[in-house]
Parts: structure tokens; C-alpha cells; sequence
């Protein structure tokens, strides 16, 4: 059992770091309104984070983590570009389902944290570096996916609109978006409902079961999508390779997905200015769909550093972009934003083997 | 050491498990009057008998007060996470069936299964700006079940009676609860979702895993299980 004085201690170390590297330090409430993180997050929040009630406030959470307190206090008037760091617990429940763990993860933990809001194209591999170097000592291995890659990906396919839109918002549940591929990919079958005596209940009004309706008897009409697409998608979320191998294996598919060009063009220069920060990209594995396992506001480039002898820990390290959510808490402004989190617990237990 | 059964303390529910009981030679009975919520037993030598209400036999297994319990599947899965290191399913008594379902308004004639729901769930939420609701009091369980089927665009809202009124107040989109003949939704115009319900639920005889086991074995052997 380490004891939670040397965790701190650890934070602390990586918070100088930070500091250093231009952050000011941010203390965020450990109890938060619970509103806008079940907006974001959806019901799922519930059984991840401990919420509680306020006689004044209402439901309220102990905080889950950083990125969205630190973005809602940015958004309110912080100046750009600016660089935030914190040092604080985060509290995560554990609904074990059927059997109980028998090592049950922590239920609250250190994160010390770096965010950046930032429109300087340098910004991933100003962050990713600063991740990498804090991180070198202990060996771990590193690994980065793009979101953005994805979506150009589920963008290019010729689809009618309601159908591109349906993949795209289901990009993060991978069955769900699985089976859409395959009926996209297969004869449109037109469906019959048959009529009902049955009075309208509820909110959703029958305009709005009359536009699904309508969605749904324009989309019989639609072509199946010719089988190298999802061919295509498939050998794409499937690439996993040191980087260099990845960006030649993304090349290959950009030359039979043209639209996918740019944004392997933006991953390829983003390689190269991490390796201008004096990282070997051959020790960087590319993973396409590790975004897709992550948290769903992140949208650009992601990364994680996995302890290589602990298959079972979570990444000791993560992160990624997340402009869209920068929009989402905005009220009308957005700005690019990265960031990242380290688990100094975790540090800790390395440090301590 | 004795061993401490609890049993549903009323209804139907009390009368079946004591036919069950019955069945294979174990006599149990309310002690006095039926306000009384003792009881007694003819037939075992080392059983004691409480009555509880099947809500709280769950909690009452997992803590170990209790070595053996009636109660419905529904009510151990929902309310002991990790139910499966906590207690053992013994017998299904083949009784006290309950679906655990997820019903819409009958109204809505385009959603016939559980992917019709989750586009209209998407859809629900870009047009009115918040998560279509869904009214229960079996949190874990729909949570779950939604969470591996891969539904995200919703949210649950408690009700603990009446959820199928929900729907007509305006105070949720859906329910999910249990239903055993399906009249109190009709009347509510409400219609179950096609395919596997959320969780097929009846009345199961548990041990808490923290009972003496061979006193548990003994037990199950002279019961004929």
C-alpha cells in the first residue's frame, strides 16, 4: 500500500513540470453541478460517477474529471492561447454487474492533468511531447489514434445524408455501428407498420413519427453500398502498426479513398513534428480505432501510455483533442483544445516495484 | 447451527412459496395472527422461519442476517451488485413470473424493436434538446442492458409506482418495469418492444453465500433439489 503522501509528491513533480512548460494552475471544485455532465456523458454517467443531491443546487457529482470544469472555466473568458494544469482526485464508481472484481479498481484517484486551448497547428505534438518526456523513466509504451481520420473515413462513403449521419453518431458503439454498415451494405428492405387505434401518448409528437416515417420510406429507395467501402472501413479501423507502417499502410487506403488525404496528411505532419521534438515515431504505435475506445468528446488525435508489464492497469497516461466539446460549453464561441492526464497513483506503484 | 429462511411476508407470493414448501414436505406458517410477521415451521429441525417483504430480502441475504431466501430474480439482480458472489440461485420455484420490459406509447407505430428505439431516441434528442426519458426503478438492470445493447441517447427518471402513467403526465417518453399479463400497459396505451425482454424474472429460492454450507446442503438434500 503506498501511501497517499507519495502520490501527492509525484503530482507535485508532475505539476512543476507543467508549470514549467508554461501552464497556469487551475483548482477546479471537487463538486460539481450534475447537468452538464449528464448531457455530455449521458445516463451512463450515473453509473460511472457519485452523484448526489443539493437541497439548493440539485443533482451535483463528485468530480469525475478534469476536462470539463477546466473547459467551462476557460470558455467563460480565459485568454488564448492558454495552458492550464491541475493536480486533484477524481472519484469513479465501479458497477461490477453479476460477479464482484476481486481487485477492485480504485474508487477515487490523483489525476494531474495539462490543457491547452490553442490554434497553433503545433499544439498535439507540443502536448503529446510534453506527455512523452515526463513519461520516458519508466518505460512505457505509447499509443496514438486520430478520430478525425475516422470521420473523414465515414464521410466519404457515398451515402444518402440520414445514413452517413446515423454511422457517424454511432462511431463509439462499435456493434451498433457494425450492423448499420452491414443493412447499408445490403439490399434496402422497405418496411410496412401497420396501422394503429392507439392514441398518441407523450412528448414526441406524430410530426415527428411522421419525419422517421418519411426518413424511412425515402431510404427504401436507397442503393446498397457497394461492398469495397465497407471493405475499405474495415481494413482502416483495423490498422495497428508502429507509425511509419501505419502511415504507409493510410497512404495505400487514401489512394482508394482519396477523401481520407488530407487528414493523413494532417497525421503524417503531426508525426513529423513529434519526431522534430526528438521522438523515435517507429516506438509510437498507431492504433485507427483507439479513439474509438476512449472518451467520446474526444474528436482529433488521441493518445494513451500503457505500462509495458501490466496488461490489467489502465493507460498510466491519456489524452486527446476535443474541439467539438470546446463548442458544446461554449455558448457560441470554440476554440481548438487538447489535453491529457496522468495517473500519479500509478507512477507511484512503478516507481515503488 | 440453525438455519434462518425469509419468505415473502404477504399475498399470493407468501401463499405459493408456503405451497411450494409444503410440496416437499416443509410446513411453513404464519405464527398467531395474520398480522404477525413470525412464523413457523413443521417438517425441518433446524430451519427458522421470518416473513420480510421480497423488497428488503435481497439486502437481508447480502448482509448475511438471513441464510436462505424467497425472493424474485429481478429484485436480487437490481438490487446486489455483483449478485453472483453475494448469493446462489438454488431453486426457481416457477412462480411470481415477471418480464422486465421496456414499453413506448402504442401510439408509435414506427418502433417495433430495440434499434427503432434508439433512432428515435437520437432523433427525440435533436429535436427537443434533451435525453428521451425513460421511467423505472430498476436502475442498474435497464442501465445495463441498454449499456450492452449500445443505446446512449437516453436517460432514466424514477418512478417508484404508477410508471406507467408516466408516459400520459409528460414526465417520460418510455418505462421500463415489470409486467406479468401486460393489462395495466394496454390501458395505459402503452406496447412492450418487440424481442427478449430486458430480464425474465421469478420467484427463487437464494442462499446467502454466507450461510454454513453443509446445513445449506442438507437442507437443499431433504428439500429433493
Amino acid at each position: 500500500m503506498i501511501p497517499k503522501r507519495d502520490k501527492q509528491a509525484i503530482g507535485q513533480r508532475m505539476l512543476t513540470a507543467f508549470r514549467a512548460a508554461g501552464a497556469v494552475e487551475v483548482a477546479p471544485d471537487i463538486l460539481l453541478p450534475a447537468d452538464t455532465l449528464l448531457d455530455l456523458y449521458g445516463e451512463d454517467i450515473r453509473a460511472r460517477a457519485y452523484l448526489t443531491d443539493d437541497p439548493l443546487r440539485g443533482e451535483v457529482a463528485l468530480r469525475p474529471d478534469f476536462t470539463v470544469p477546466v473547459v467551462q472555466m476557460h470558455m467563460k473568458g480565459g485568454a488564448e492561447p492558454a495552458r492550464y494544469c491541475y493536480l486533484g482526485e477524481v472519484f469513479r464508481k465501479q458497477d461490477p454487474g453479476e460477479t464482484r472484481p476481486e481487485h477492485p479498481r480504485d474508487n477515487e484517484y490523483l489525476q494531474a492533468g495539462f490543457e491547452l486551448f490553442s490554434r497553433d497547428a503545433d499544439a498535439d505534438a507540443e502536448v503529446f511531447a510534453l506527455f512523452h518526456n515526463l513519461l520516458a523513466p519508466y518505460g512505457t509504451q505509447a499509443v496514438i489514434g486520430d478520430m478525425s481520420l475516422l470521420m473523414e473515413a465515414v464521410r466519404a462513403l457515398p451515402l444518402p445524408a440520414p445514413r452517413r449521419d446515423a454511422l457517424l453518431h454511432h462511431i463509439w458503439r462499435p456493434r451498433r455501428f457494425a450492423a448499420l454498415l452491414a443493412r447499408f451494405s445490403a439490399p434496402a428492405i422497405a418496411r410496412h407498420f401497420a396501422p394503429t387505434d392507439a392514441p398518441f401518448t407523450g412528448l414526441r409528437s406524430e410530426a415527428e413519427m411522421q419525419a422517421r416515417l418519411d426518413r424511412l420510406a425515402s431510404d427504401a429507395d436507397a442503393a446498397p453500398l457497394p461492398g469495397e467501402w465497407a471493405d475499405r472501413l474495415t481494413r482502416l479501423f483495423a490498422i495497428r502498426a508502429a507509425a511509419p507502417d501505419a502511415i504507409a499502410d493510410l497512404r495505400g487506403l487514401a489512394a482508394e479513398m482519396p477523401a481520407i488525404g488530407p487528414a493523413v496528411d494532417r497525421l503524417s505532419a503531426r508525426i513529423a513534428a513529434i519526431a522534430a521534438r526528438g521522438i523515435d515515431p517507429r516506438a509510437l504505435i498507431f492504433e485507427a480505432s483507439h479513439g474509438r475506445h476512449t472518451m467520446e468528446y474526444y474528436d482529433g488525435f488521441t493518445f494513451s501510455f500503457l505500462a509495458r508489464d501490466h496488461a490489467d492497469w489502465p493507460p498510466i497516461a491519456s489524452g486527446g483533442r476535443y474541439d467539438a466539446m470546446t463548442a458544446m460549453l461554449g455558448a457560441g464561441r470554440a476554440i481548438p483544445a487538447i489535453g491529457g492526464i496522468i495517473r500519479p497513483g500509478l507512477i507511484a506503484e512503478l516507481e515503488s516495484a | 447451527m440453525m438455519l434462518k429462511l425469509a419468505v415473502p411476508s404477504k399475498g399470493r407470493l407468501m401463499e405459493q412459496t408456503f405451497d411450494w414448501f409444503a410440496d416437499r414436505g416443509v410446513r411453513l406458517s404464519r405464527s398467531g395472527s395474520d398480522r404477525e410477521y413470525a412464523g413457523r415451521v413443521e417438517g425441518a429441525d433446524n430451519l427458522t422461519l421470518v416473513l420480510l417483504s421480497a423488497g428488503e430480502i435481497p439486502r437481508e441475504l447480502g448482509a448475511g442476517r438471513i441464510d436462505l431466501g424467497v425472493t424474485g430474480t429481478d429484485l436480487v439482480r437490481e438490487k446486489l451488485a455483483g449478485w453472483r458472489s453475494i448469493v446462489t440461485e438454488i431453486a426457481p420455484m416457477g412462480f411470481g413470473h415477471a418480464d422486465l420490459i421496456l414499453a413506448v406509447p402504442a401510439g408509435w407505430r414506427d418502433c417495433e424493436g430495440l434499434d427503432d428505439f434508439a433512432a428515435i431516441a437520437r432523433d427525440f434528442r435533436a429535436a427537443h434538446g434533451f435525453r428521451l426519458r425513460i421511467a423505472t426503478k430498476y436502475h442498474r438492470l435497464v442501465r445495463a442492458w441498454l449499456s450492452a445493447h449500445e443505446v446512449a441517447d437516453y436517460q432514466l427518471v424514477d418512478s417508484q409506482g404508477a410508471t406507467e402513467g408516466t408516459v400520459a403526465n409528460l414526465t417520460a417518453e418510455a418505462i421500463a418495469d415489470i409486467t406479468s399479463s401486460g393489462e395495466t400497459l394496454r390501458a395505459n396505451h402503452l406496447k412492450v418492444l418487440s424481442g427478449a425482454p430486458i430480464l425474465q424474472s421469478q420467484a427463487t429460492l437464494f442462499a446467502s453465500c454466507t450461510a454454513p454450507q453443509a446445513e445449506v446442503a442438507a437442507f437443499i438434500a431433504q428439500l429433493g433439489l
